[in-house]
Order: C-alpha cells, then structure tokens, then sequence
C-alpha cells in the first residue's frame, strides 16, 4: 500500500470512528479564572447516541466544561469535538453541533420570523418546515417579538429552531432554568419524541436532577474542576446501593465504608458504593439510590 | 467566497438592518420629513402673514420670496440655486442624523449582545466572528448610507413637490422653471459616489468604536470617549513640563479626529477645502462634492494612514470577538 492510499484509509477509519463512537474526547482539561480554577486536569468520552448529564454544584466547572467544547473559552489539554479542534475550527463545528444555553439568550428585538428567516439563511442543515411544524403546535405567531414572550415561549421558539438542525451533538446548559413544570416537561418530551435518535448525540447541565434522570443514558457528575463520576445510568444500580438499616446493625453497615449516611424515623440510611448486594442485604432493606441522592452524598462538603 | 459564505454575509447585512431599522431607516426619515413639514408650515404661515400684511417677508433656509420673484421673472440660474441649497439643507440634515445613529450603533454592536447573553445565540450559528465583525461595519460604512441617500432624495423630491404647490398657488407653471431643471440623477451619482470616501474617511472611527465594543467589559461609550480625551489631556501636560509629546494640533485633528470624529459624512471636505479654488457659491453640491473634489480626498495621506489604523483596529475587535470569556 503507497503512503497516500494508507493515510486515506487512516483518515476514512477516523471518520467512521468519529460517525459511531465518541463524539467528544478531552483529556486534561484545564482552565483557570485568575486564582480560581475552573477546570482541574478533567478527562471524559461522550460516546455518539448517548444522553449525558454533567451534573454538579455550582461553579464546579459545567458551564467552563461547555464553552470548552463550544469553542468559547480558550483551555490547557486536549479536546476534541467530532474530530474538530473547538479553538481552531469553531465555524465548521457549529454546523455539526447546537446549543441552547441558558433561557432566554434570544435577542430580545427578533421576530419569530426574522429568526427563522436568519438561521435558514446562515445555517445549511436547517429544515424550515420541520421548525414550522413545531412551532404550530405552540401559540408563537410570526409577527411576535421575542421581548413580548414568556420565558416558557422563548424555549418553545429556540427548542423549535434548535430541533430543526440536523446536527449531531447538542449541547444544554441549564435549558429549563425558571420555566414552570409544563413547560419542563413538555421540553425534554419533545427532545425525546422528535429529536433524539441514534445519530446524535446530547450533553446537558442542571440542577433539576430528578426531572432528567430517567432520560439520561450516561451520569457524569463534577466536582471543583474534576470528574468525580462518569458511569453510565444502567451501571449504576449494580455499583450504588443504599440500604436502610436498623440501630443495632449500624456498626456493622459502617464498617463497609459507606460513603454517606443520613437518618430517617429513626432508621440509618447508607449509601455504598461498589459493595456486594449480596453483603448488603443482610443489613437491611436495600435499594437503588436516586440521581439526587447520589449527588448529594457525592457533593457533600462543597459549599463548607 | 463562495457562493454560500456570499449569502451568509447578506443575511448578516439583513440582520443588522433588522436590529438596527429604527436608527437606520426612521431616523433619517423623521429628520427629512420634519424639513418638509416644517417647509409646508412655513409656506402656510407665510401666506396668511402676507394676507394680512402685505410686507412679511418669509426665510425659510431659501427665501421663499426671492424664489418665487426669480421663478416669475423665470431667472432659471436663481431657481437652480435655490433648490441646490434645499437639496444641501436636506442632506445636511440627514448627514448629521445619521452620524449619531452610527456612532451609537457602533458602541453598540459588539456590547449588547454580550450584555443580555443573546451572544450565546449567535455564536450557536455556524458564522464565523470574522465575518460577523465585518458585517457591522459594512453595515455602517455601507448599508446606511445607501439607504439615508434614498431618503435625503426622496426628501428632496418632496420638497419640490411642495415647492410646485405653492408656485401654482402664486400661479407660476412650476414645469419650465422647476421640473424642467433639477436634476435628480446627476445628483443622487454624486451622493452614492460619496459612500465609498465617506467610508475610507471613517475606517478609523469605526475601528476604534467597534474595537471599544467588543473589548469593553462594561460602558463603552466611556472608554471610547475618555481614553482620547485623556491622552490629548495628559500629552497637552507633558507638553506644558517641556518633555518630548505630539504637537497637540496633530493630536486634536489627527488622532482624537480620526478615533471620534470620523463619521461625520464629509468630513474629508474640511481639510481639503484649502486647496480647493473659491467655493462656488451657486453650486455648492457640484463644488464641493465634485468628483474633482473627492479625488483629491483620495490623494491625501491622511486618508489612508487613517484607513490602515482603522483596518488594525477591526481586526482586533475580531480577536475580541472570538475570544473574550466573560466568567
């Protein structure tokens, strides 16, 4: 095989690596703020069809995390985003990559119209119809102004454009943030009946833990710049388990090392992390941690 | 480019008319119809003056009385030069409108998006900063211009309509003397000529005012007026100590010029009305704007030093652009 023919086939292998398994790779990434750091030396994979939650406190580095992999902050270590440089190749990715940060980042001067007719204009894989057929199914009119919307119907509008790009990494930071429940629901159930698919991919940040959990495939959890937790969602019941334990058993729970423990009506409840299941149902009743939960012990300390 | 990043790019200049229609489009449209109502006014309250007492003499930025003495007396040469200073009054209004509108604009371009966040939208587009940038000036340079010339003419077009009115009203056929002579064209080829060195002549200003927006982290307004006060202020005091400083006529004209007063439409005329032959009075459109006039323009240095300073200044607002982090 000549040397060009074998970089072709080099350069074809990372291609279809790139079309099915991992989206975004970074390794060491680090970023600091003057004396704060933002980012500690964090390593992740983000595999292709998967939902990731980057769960963490505040300013433990989520929304550094995503503007790395956005292009919007400059870093220290690698990362690469659908084979592309975020730093060098920003333009390119944004064809391939969406994002919603926040709510209400719309201009508040635009018309339902103008930000359809600007993103059709500027954005090659944006699907017109396919916007307008999601915003039917809300009260949005063309003529309305951005500055005249709830919170609620900014998403609904940005959620409508965003669904409409047939990118394959979408990211969310904090995209339910002050919408009422209708309105959270109706969000990530739209993600999942009408976007999501084994093509593309979604990393998203909240704080409202419980609400995404049963959507998530894969849990990543940050803590002071650091991934602290990468697992994926259906690992998790096979590697936490929280048993709720009787007085007289405690000293014996303790001794496995829990790593929390906290007391309802009278009972201990410990969280352990990588113990037989088998071990732990001699201790009590034993049961699947929830998301918050996990958070909880995992964080403790942060704020002290 | 290719054909895509072309239409991009006029979906930028689009979005920027959109954002910005109330400064580029109604402020010049007020300012021309406010010179025509007030025109009309003035004509209303000049007749009834007149019918009652028969000796008010009426000035309305042309004297409305000589004029109409001139189109009678059918002295073509009065009348032409009557409507050239209606036509200058027009522009001139427009011209300064639109500086403010600029200036302002342009503070603003690359800060407000930064400070409601809807930069996080924008910057979800597959637009590259570079192009974004330059969108805003061309906007500014370009786009505004065109569209305060077609108001100046439209102004002006309106005021010999009203203009006409009136000399029927007087019953003087405004065909021969008015219609007859104007000449819309001729002068709507020397405005349009004029965006291109009008926009060289405030490549600095721009620069400077785009570079204050994006690299300001709060009120840039501030920033890109003190720090050229403050630096004419402090050299003009090294001066007065005897240490070496700009000559403070250099600095004044040239530097604090060139940073805040650049977008003054015409500013180019001032420093070459010293070489210019007498100003033709009865021609001033033709004089001053003459292509004579802006090749001359061209040839000064000044001009191009500017354009180089200003060009510096954008492409460090893209830097900006592309990577100030607000924590």
């Amino acid at each position: 095989m000549s040397a060009i023919s074998q970089n072709a086939a080099i350069d074809e292998g990372r291609v279809a690596q790139n079309a099915q398994g991992t989206v975004i790779r970074a390794v060491g990434l680090s970023k600091r703020y003057g004396n704060s750091v933002a980012l500690d030396h964090a390593s992740f994979d983000v595999p292709a069809g998967h939902i990731v939650g980057l769960i963490g406190p505040n300013g433990a580095g989520k929304t550094t995390a995503l503007k790395a992999i956005l292009g919007l902050t400059d870093f220290e270590g690698d990362l690469s985003v659908l084979g592309l440089d975020p730093r060098k190749q920003r333009p390119a990715l944004m064809q391939q990559v969406c994002f919603i940060a926040d709510v209400a980042t719309l201009p508040r001067w635009i018309s339902v119209r103008e930000a359809i007719d600007f993103v059709a204009g500027v954005h090659p894989r944006f699907d017109r119809a396919k916007c307008e057929r999601f915003l039917a199914r809300t009260k949005l009119q063309p003529e309305q102004r951005v500055k005249q919307m709830s919170k609620g119907m900014i998403v609904q509008l940005h959620l409508a454009i965003v669904m409409a790009i047939d990118a394959r990494l979408l990211v969310l930071d904090e995209p339910t943030l002050g919408l009422d429940i209708l309105y959270r629901k109706q969000f990530y159930q739209s993600l999942l009946e009408d976007y999501f698919d084994e093509n593309k991919t979604i990393l998203v940040t909240t704080h409202q833990v419980e609400e995404i959990e049963h959507i998530l495939t894969d849990l990543m959890f940050i803590r002071d710049g650091k991934v602290v937790l990468d697992t994926p969602m259906e690992a998790l019941g096979g590697r936490f388990a929280e048993v709720m334990v009787n007085a007289d058993r405690v000293e014996a729970a303790r001794a496995l090392k829990p790593i929390d423990e906290r007391q309802v009506f009278g009972k201990s409840i410990l969280l352990f992390d990588g113990v037989p299941r088998a071990r732990l149902e001699e201790l009590g009743e034993v049961r699947r941690p929830t998301v918050a939960d996990l958070f909880v012990a995992t964080m403790k300390g942060t704020y002290a | 480019m290719n054909a895509l990043s072309k239409s991009t790019f006029a979906w930028l200049l689009k979005r920027e008319y959109w954002e910005s229609k109330r400064g580029f489009l109604w402020a010049p449209f007020w300012a021309a119809a406010v010179l025509v109502i007030i025109t009309v006014l003035g004509m209303i309250a000049g007749e009834v003056l007149n019918a009652r007492n028969s000796d008010t003499h009426v000035q309305m930025g042309m004297s409305l009385d000589d004029l109409l003495k001139s189109a009678v007396a059918h002295d073509i040469g009065q009348v032409v030069h009557g409507l050239d200073a209606s036509m200058t009054a027009v522009a001139i209004l427009v011209a300064i409108v639109l500086s403010f509108v600029l200036f302002f604009y342009l503070l603003g371009a690359l800060y407000d998006d930064r400070r409601d966040r809807s930069l996080l939208f924008w910057k979800s587009l597959p637009v590259s900063d570079t192009a974004t940038v330059i969108s805003k000036a061309v906007a500014a340079m370009i786009v505004a211009p065109l569209i305060a010339i077609v108001i100046a003419l439209a102004g002006y077009l309106a005021l010999q309509v009203v203009v006409s009115f009136w000399l029927m009203f007087h019953g003087v056929n405004p065909f021969p003397v008015l219609w007859a002579h104007i000449e819309p064209f001729n002068l709507w080829l020397h405005l349009l000529a004029t965006i291109p060195v009008n926009a060289i002549w405030a490549l600095p200003t721009v620069g400077w005012l785009l570079f204050c927006s994006a690299a300001a982290r709060s009120k840039p307004f501030l920033w890109a007026v003190m720090i050229p006060v403050i630096a004419g202020v402090l050299n003009l005091w090294i001066g007065l100590l005897g240490a070496p400083h700009i000559d403070n006529s250099f600095y004044w004209r040239h530097l604090f010029g060139g940073a805040l007063l650049g977008l003054i439409p015409g500013g180019w005329i001032a420093p070459n009305l010293r070489d210019m032959h007498p100003v033709d009075q009865g021609n001033i459109v033709q004089s001053v704007l003459g292509f004579d006039s802006m090749v001359r323009a061209l040839a000064m240095p000044e001009m191009w030093i500017g354009a180089v300073a200003g060009v510096a200044l954008i492409a460090a607002a893209i830097w900006f652009r592309r990577w100030r982090d607000e924590a």
